[in-house]
């Protein structure tokens, strides 16, 4: 039997590249645009912080333990070699608060949201109840993007806080336990070496992953065609592209503030 | 091979005023890539008319169902809902206009996360009705579909019959102007779609309601062409054999994007194209 290869053209592939971003960004823009438009769901914005915002506690708080500690662990070995090991401190902080907490939680919750995110959606569109929604005169933009977006960014925000502070408690228990490090050496070094840029950075950050983890978790929901195979491509895609977004987007605002506030 | 036509003529000019007909399509086509679903149809569905779709998996039934909501656009042509234009609307208007119309879904599509009351009611408690009256009409419509009990289950604990009747409940509980039935039978077994066909046709005698209804089962439609609804005994009758012209039924048949019939199913029986006495028999 000869095997029967279809060749995609570059054009068309390029159109679909096109048309995918020109999609998102109308999905996107409208997500924004509902929070100044009647009617706001505050009932499914409350029920979707709860999911996304408690439901990651867990995970948010293991992981943000397991940062702080690892890398305390790691750099106190070459601070002891150079006598330093008082900067742990400082270093644990300032890894956690810029960089670490927001990029480790925005992770986190891309994995468990955004998948959550594309499959409660695609399954809603397979099962013709986004359609049926818009037959019963509710636009799904409202009811189930905006929610979701502004739930996000809302406790992702709060999610890295507590991330960025149980990174520091980590990386103190490690410092204390196993280098016998003084608690107010530690705490006090951790306090003192952050900057306004430092916590500007690292609350900014959460709002524009929160946003990046909603929109592409919703995004890839609402665009799900072909049945059940459909709708486990469109979980995969979402976690995929949040992540790899997430990462981009991390260097380039880490860039623009330090072009805008100033290097260390 | 191409299609056996008959001649169908333009929906604006068959009737005198077509326009205060529930659906109008006029010359309406549209093609999913490479695939054209629809070409050149044109149809109206006349007030207080039950209309059955009929035509092989894939012929565009149920894309002529959202086609006339709006859900979907067409690639050319016009469709009227209500006297309204839904090809020249936008996305905010459609959802006005759509409250004036309802329906029911192949797959019943229902909201699984809430319980048959909030789905029943979902349109009432978007409009922020009291609750007395929100559970006052559920309770009506759910008596009418004969599913009371059910009103605190959720979706899944349903079967497919009753899913479906759940669905009608809440197509009618705002009493629209028009319904649309994508296969309200299909999958179902024949006692159950008995059911289903007498609450389509209860609909039909007691509220008057213009319907247009996809289906794969011809029995469906030469059941509601030749039965009533009898309010005093709740029950559908069938009707004595010169009354039945006065049923307001009509049948449309589709073939590769286009209408080969439309008309009454005495025009239907009597049809002699190869095609349609083929797929009648």
């Amino acid at each position: 039997m000869a095997l029967e290869l279809e060749m995609t053209s570059p054009f068309d592939v390029a159109k679909d590249a096109v048309k995918a971003i020109q999609d998102y960004s109308i999905l996107a823009s409208q997500s924004l645009a509902n929070f100044f438009r009647r009617p706001l769901y505050w009932g499914d914005l409350m029920q979707q912080a709860d999911l996304i915002g408690v439901g990651s506690l867990p995970i948010v708080v293991l992981s943000g333990l397991s940062i702080g500690a690892l890398l305390a662990l790691n750099s106190a070995s070459t601070l002891q070699r150079f006598g330093g090991i008082t900067l742990i401190g400082q270093l644990v902080s300032q890894s956690m608060v810029t960089e670490l907490g927001p990029l480790i939680t925005g992770l986190m919750v891309s994995g468990r949201n955004a998948s959550g995110m594309a499959s409660e959606l695609g399954s809603m569109i397979v099962t013709e109840q986004i359609d049926a929604m818009r037959a019963l005169g509710t636009d799904p933009s409202k009811k189930l993007v905006t929610p979701r977006v502004g739930a996000t960014v809302f406790m992702l925000f709060f999610l890295t806080i507590i991330s960025d502070l149980l990174g520091l408690v980590g990386g103190f228990a490690v410092a204390n336990l196993l280098f016998g490090l003084d608690s107010r050496q530690y705490w006090s070094n951790a306090w003192q070496t952050l900057v306004f840029r430092d916590v500007f950075m690292g609350l900014v950050k959460p709002v524009m992953f929160g946003f990046i983890i909603a929109s592409i978790g919703c995004y890839y929901g609402m665009s799900t065609r072909g049945g059940t195979q459909g709708v486990g491509r469109s979980t995969t895609q979402a976690v995929v592209t949040s992540s790899v977004l997430i990462l981009v987007v991390d260097f380039f605002v880490t860039k623009a503030i330090f072009a805008v506030l100033g290097y260390r | 091979m191409s299609s056996p036509t008959l001649p169908i003529e333009n929906p604006a000019t068959q009737q005198g005023d077509s326009s205060a007909d529930p659906i109008v399509f006029d010359n309406v086509s549209i093609a999913f890539e490479d695939n054209v679903v629809l070409d050149g149809v044109s149809f109206h569905l006349p007030k207080g008319d039950t209309k059955a779709l009929f035509g092989v998996a894939g012929s565009g039934k149920s894309t002529i169902l959202k086609l006339a909501l709006g859900l979907l656009r067409p690639d050319s042509g016009r469709i009227f809902l209500l006297g309204s234009e839904v090809t020249s609307m936008s996305e905010q208007e459609l959802f006005k206009l759509r409250a004036r119309a309802g329906i029911v879904f192949q797959e019943s599509a229902l909201f699984d996360s809430l319980r048959v009351r909030e789905n029943v009611a979902y349109r009432m408690m978007e409009e922020h009705l009291s609750e007395e009256e929100v559970d006052r009409r559920v309770r009506e419509v759910l008596s009418f579909v004969e599913l009371e009990r059910t009103i605190d289950m959720v979706p899944s604990e349903l079967s497919g019959g009753m899913r479906r009747r759940v669905a009608i409940a809440r197509a009618i509980i705002t009493k629209p102007e028009v319904l649309l039935y994508d296969s309200p039978t299909g999958g179902l077994d024949p006692v159950t779609s008995n059911t289903i066909v007498e609450l389509i046709v209860k609909q039909r005698d007691v509220y008057k309601t213009s319907a247009l209804m996809v289906t794969h089962r011809l029995q469906d439609g030469f059941t509601m062409a030749t039965h009533e609804f009898d309010k005093n005994t709740n029950k559908m009758v069938k009707m004595p054999k010169g009354k039945q012209s006065e049923v307001p039924m009509s049948f449309l048949l589709l073939r590769d994007g286009k209408i080969i019939f439309d008309g009454d199913l005495r025009e239907l029986a009597a049809s002699r194209d190869p095609y349609i006495r083929e797929y009648i028999s």
